[in-house]
C-alpha cells in the first residue's frame, strides 16, 4: 500500500534499462507511511538518507522522529545532537511553516538494554543484572546487540504513537543483512532452551532434557565440564548468575524481537534500499532486495546515492579528449615535471599550479593572455587559456566515463529487479554535515525526471 | 591487519598488499575473517574452503595463498584438537551450542578468527623457517577493529582460567608484538579520515601497533583553485580555446561557449575537491606514519585492477 504510493506511475526509460522511479514525497506524505528503515551495506549514505529524509517529512508538515545509529560527529552536531542520549530531542533550524516537526536522537544500545532490565525486574534483580560481567560484555555490544537495540527502540517509538513518521538509521553490520537476523538470534539465544540447559542442567534436567539434546546421558555433564574447562569457571558461574537474575524477564526477548519483526512487515514500514552505484554495492543490494521479498518486508526502493552528472552529457568523452589533446599538442616547454612531494606524478596533469599561477600573474594586466592568444601559430607551445580548456576537457572526460559506468550498473540492476522503484541522487561536491546540506540531499532525493512536483 | 571505514577499499588493499610481498621465493597468506568471500570475487574464483590454497602468483614470483576463516569450523577443530570430540561436535550444533559459541558469546567468535590468523602467522616449516613470510588479514573495519584485537585481553578476564583464557593471552602477545602492524585504508574524504584518525589513537591508546596509511582512490590533480579562478576570468579565451578544438562556434550561443559554463563548473568541484584532499592529506601528515598512495582504477578494483595496485605497492617500496 505504502510502497505502492510511492511509486511514480511512469517507468522511465534510460538508456537500455527502463524501471519505475520511485516518488520519495508521495512516500512521505502519505499518512499510512509510519515507518520508514534506511538500510544497505556501511558507507552508502544510510544515516545521511535517513536525516535527509527526516528534514524533509518535517517540512512538508510532518511529526517526524529519526533515530540515527552512527552518525558523522558534524552531521550530529547540526542536528543538536552532542551525545548518545536515548531521547528524542527537537531539531532547530527546520522550518515548521507546514506545521511538522523533526527530533532526533542517537541509539545508546547499552542504555536501551539497562532500560529493558530496569523495567522488568525489580530494583534489586536489576543492580544484580546491571552489575553482572557477562550481562556487561553482552550489553557493551557483542555480536547482535546494536541491531536487537534498535529494533527495540524502534519498537519504543513506534508504541509511543507520538509520531507520524519515524525513520530509521540502521546499524554498521558485518552484514547489511544483520539487522533483520541478529535480534532474533540474540532473542532466541536469551530465551532459548540452550541458556538453560547450559547454566541450570539440573533444573532442567531429567531424562526428557537429555533426550532432547541428544547428548547420551553422561553427554550433558561432559558438555557443561567441556565449557567449564574451556570458558573457565568464572564465565560460567557469571552466567548462572546472569540467567538466575533474568529469570522473570525470560520469553520477553524473543516475544519482542517477533514484534518488531512484524512491525517491519507491517503495511505501514517502507524499506528504502540504500546504494553506491558500484558493481559490488549493487549485487549486495539486490541480495538485499530479494531477502526483503523473501521475509515480505514492503520495499519502498532503491536509492542509488551519490550519482555523477554533468550538464554537458552531450559531449562525450571521447571527443572531449580528442580536443584537448588537440589544445595541448606543441606542449612541450610547460609539460609539468609531475613528480609531487608524496612521490606521485600526475602524469595527465595538463596545468597544475604552476600554469594556473601563471594565468593568474596574466590576469593582473590582462595583456598577456590577449597576446598570447594573438599567436595563431597551431606549432607553437598553447596558450594559457588553451591549457586551462584542456584541463577542463580532460576533467570532463572523467566524468563523463564515470557517468557511463555508473549507469551501466543501474541498468543491469534494473535488469535484475525491474520492479524497483529506483531514486537517484547525486553526489554532492563535499560531504554532508548541516540542514542544508540534508536540505539539498532530500531535494535531490525528491525530484526525479518523471515525478511531478506535488 | 588493514583495516579502514566500509567501502574505502580494504579487501582491495589486503589483497594488493598480499600480492605486494610475494616477492620472488616468499609466500604469502591472505585472510578474510567476515565470511564475505570477498576474496573470491576479487580473484574470480569459486568460494573458498576453510582451507589454505593458493590462488595467485605475486607480480614479483612469490605465491600468494588465501584463507577464508569460518568461525564455526574453527571451532570444532579447535575442540577436536584439544578434547578429541569426534561426533559430539555434531550434537553440540543441534542444540544450539556452536552457534551460541560463534555468534552470541562475548568475543569467543573473535578469539577464534585471531587466533587461527596468529597460527598461521607463527606456523614453521620442518627446516624451522615461517611457512608464511607474511599473513594479510583484510580486518573489520575501523570502528570494530579495536575491540576485536583487543577482545582476547577482555576475553582472557572473564574466562579466568582454562585453555581459552590461555589462548586469549597467547593470541594477544602475538597481536602485540611488533610483529604485527595494523593499517588503515582511507580515502581523502572527511569521515574516512575522521575515522583513521580516531582509529590510529584508539589503537595507540591500547597498545597495538600501528602500521601504515593507505590513501585510496586518489585522484590525479588536473586543476586548482588558481587555475579554475583564472579560467573563470577568461571565459571568452577560454570558448575561443575550445573552438579552436573543434567543439563548435565560439560566439555567444555557439556551441563552444554554451560548453564553458558547465564545464567551469565541473572544474570547479573538482578544484574545491582538491582543497579539500590537501586538508585531508595533511590531517594524515599528522599521524606521522609512512603513507601509500593507491590510485583510483577508471574500471573499478577487478583482478588486474589489484595487480596494477600491487605494482604502485611496490614501487613505493611497501615490500622493503
Ligand atoms: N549524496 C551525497 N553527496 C555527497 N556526500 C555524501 C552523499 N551521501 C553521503 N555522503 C557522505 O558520505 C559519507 C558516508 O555517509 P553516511 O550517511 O554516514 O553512510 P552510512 O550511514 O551508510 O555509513 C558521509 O561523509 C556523508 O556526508
Ligand atoms: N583503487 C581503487 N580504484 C577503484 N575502485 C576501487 C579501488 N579500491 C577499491 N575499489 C572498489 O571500491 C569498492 C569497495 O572496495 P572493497 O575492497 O570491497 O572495500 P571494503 O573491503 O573496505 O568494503 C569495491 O567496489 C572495489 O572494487
Ligand atoms: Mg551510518
Ligand atoms: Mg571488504
Amino acid at each position: 500500500m505504502t510502497a505502492r504510493a510511492a511509486e511514480a506511475g511512469t517507468a522511465q526509460a534510460h538508456g537500455l534499462g527502463t524501471f519505475p522511479v520511485l516518488d520519495v514525497d508521495a512516500l512521505v506524505d502519505d499518512p499510512g507511511t509510519r515507518i520508514v528503515v534506511c538500510c544497505g551495506a556501511g558507507g552508502v549514505g544510510k544515516t545521511t538518507t535517513a536525516a535527509a529524509l527526516g528534514v524533509r517529512a518535517a517540512e512538508r508538515g510532518r511529526k517526524v522522529v529519526v533515530l540515527t545509529i552512527d552518525p558523522a560527529r558534524r552531521l550530529a552536531q547540526s542536528m543538536g545532537l552532542t551525545e548518545l542520549d536515548n531521547t528524542p530531542r527537537r531539531v532547530k533550524g527546520v522550518d515548521g511553516a507546514s506545521g511538522g516537526e523533526l527530533h532526533a536522537m542517537m541509539l545508546d544500545m547499552k542504555r536501551t538494554f539497562d532500560e529493558i532490565v530496569e523495567a522488568h525486574a525489580d530494583p534489586e534483580r536489576a543492580r544484580a543484572i546491571l552489575e553482572n560481567p557477562f550481562y556487561q560484555s553482552l550489553s557493551a555490544g557483542f555480536a547482535g546487540t546494536q541491531e536487537y537495540m534498535a529494533m527495540e527502540k524502534l519498537g519504543q517509538l513506534r508504541a509511543d504513537d507520538e509520531w507520524d513518521l519515524i525513520v530509521v538509521d540502521t546499524p554498521p553490520s558485518r552484514s547489511a543483512l544483520d539487522f533483520l537476523d541478529a535480534p532474533k538470534r540474540l532473542g532466541s539465544f536469551l530465551d532459548g532452551r540452550f541458556i538453560r540447559l547450559l547454566t541450570a542442567p539440573a533444573k532442567v534436567g531429567g531424562r526428557a532434557g537429555l533426550k532432547f539434546v541428544n547428548l547420551g546421558v553422561s553427554g550433558l555433564s561432559v558438555f557443561t565440564g567441556l565449557l567449564n574447562k574451556l570458558l573457565g569457571t568464572g564465565l560460567l558461574r557469571d552466567m548462572q548468575t546472569f540467567v538466575a537474575a533474568m529469570d522473570t524477564m525470560f520469553g520477553g526477548f524473543r516475544t519482542r524481537a517477533d514484534a518488531t519483526y512484524r512491525l517491519l512487515q507491517a503495511p505501514g514500514t517502507a524499506f528504502l534500499v540504500v546504494a553506491a552505484p558500484e558493481r559490488d554495492a549493487l549485487r549486495e543490494a539486490a541480495y538485499f532486495v530479494e531477502r526483503l521479498a523473501a521475509d515480505r518486508m514492503p520495499l519502498a526502493g532503491l536509492v542509488l546515492n551519490r550519482m555523477h552528472g554533468s550538464e554537458a552529457a552531450h559531449l562525450s568523452a571521447e571527443r572531449a579528449l580528442a580536443a584537448a589533446e588537440n589544445l595541448e599538442e606543441g606542449d612541450v616547454v610547460d609539460q609539468p615535471t609531475g613528480k609531487g612531494g608524496d612521490g606521485r606524478s600526475a602524469p595527465r596533469s595538463a596545468s597544475g599550479s604552476g600554469s594556473g599561477s601563471d594565468a593568474h600573474s596574466g590576469d593582473g594586466s590582462g595583456t598577456d593572455a590577449d597576446s598570447d592568444e594573438l599567436t595563431e601559430d597551431s606549432t607553437a607551445s598553447p596558450t594559457t587559456a588553451e591549457r586551462l580548456a584542456a584541463g577542463m576537457l580532460r576533467l570532463h572526460a572523467e566524468r563523463m566515463h564515470v557517468l557511463a559506468r555508473e549507469r551501466r550498473t543501474r541498468d543491469r540492476f534494473a535488469a535484475l529487479h525491474p520492479e524497483v522503484p529506483v531514486a537517484e541522487v547525486a553526489a554532492l561536491p563535499g560531504d554532508v554535515h548541516d540542514l542544508d546540506g540534508l536540505r539539498a540531499i532530500g531535494g535531490r532525493l525528491a525530484e526525479q525526471p518523471g515525478v511531478e512536483p506535488a | 591487519m588493514v583495516t579502514g571505514k566500509g567501502g574505502t577499499g580494504k579487501t582491495t588493499v589486503a589483497a594488493a598488499l598480499a600480492l605486494a610481498l610475494a616477492e620472488e621465493g616468499k609466500r604469502t597468506l591472505l585472510v578474510e575473517v567476515e565470511g564475505r568471500q570477498g576474496i573470491a570475487q576479487l580473484f574470480e574464483t569459486e568460494a573458498l574452503p576453510y582451507e589454505e590454497r593458493k590462488i595467485a602468483v605475486g607480480p614479483g614470483g612469490g605465491e600468494v595463498y588465501a584463507l577464508a576463516v569460518d568461525a564455526e569450523k574453527a571451532l570444532l577443530d579447535y575442540l577436536q584438537m584439544f578434547y578429541k570430540l569426534g561426533g559430539a561436535g555434531r550434537a553440540l550444533k543441534r542444540i544450539g551450542a556452536i552457534d551460541f559459541a560463534t555468534t552470541i558469546a562475548p568475543g569467543v567468535r573473535d578469539v577464534l578468527l585471531t587466533g587461527k590468523v596468529c597460527e598461521a602467522a607463527r606456523r614453521r616449516t620442518r627446516a624451522g623457517g615461517f611457512v608464511y613470510d607474511a599473513v594479510v588479514m583484510d580486518a573489520p573495519p575501523t570502528g570494530r577493529i579495536t575491540r576485536f584485537l583487543g577482545v582476547n585481553d577482555q576475553v582472557a578476564g572473564l574466562a579466568r582460567v582454562g585453555p581459552i583464557h590461555n589462548q586469549a593471552q597467547a593470541v594477544m602477545r602475538v597481536l602485540k608484538s611488533s610483529e604485527t602492524a595494523v593499517h588503515l585504508v582511507t580515502l581523502l574524504e572527511e569521515m574516512p579520515v575522521q575515522e583513521t584518525v580516531d582509529g590510529v589513537a584508539e589503537l595507540r591508546a591500547t597498545g597495538l601497533p600501528v602500521g601504515c596509511v593507505f590513501v585510496n582512490m586518489t585522484r590525479p590533480a588536473v586543476l586548482d583553485r588558481t587555475a579554475v579562478r583564472a579560467a573563470e576570468e577568461s571565459r571568452t579565451e577560454i570558448a575561443k580555446a575550445l573552438s579552436r578544438a573543434g567543439l563548435g562556434g565560439a560566439r555567444r550561443g555557439g556551441r563552444a561557449e554554451q560548453l564553458v559554463d558547465p564545464l567551469l563548473r565541473q572544474a570547479h568541484e573538482h578544484a574545491e575537491r582538491l582543497a579539500l584532499e590537501g586538508e585531508l592529506r595533511s590531517e594524515i601528515a599528522g599521524l606521522e606514519l609512512p603513507a601509500y598512495e593507491l590510485e583510483l582504477l577508471a574500471e573499478g578494483a577487478d583482478l588486474p585492477g589489484v595487480y596494477l595496485l600491487a605494482g604502485e605497492l611496490r614501487e613505493q617500496g611497501v615490500a622493503r
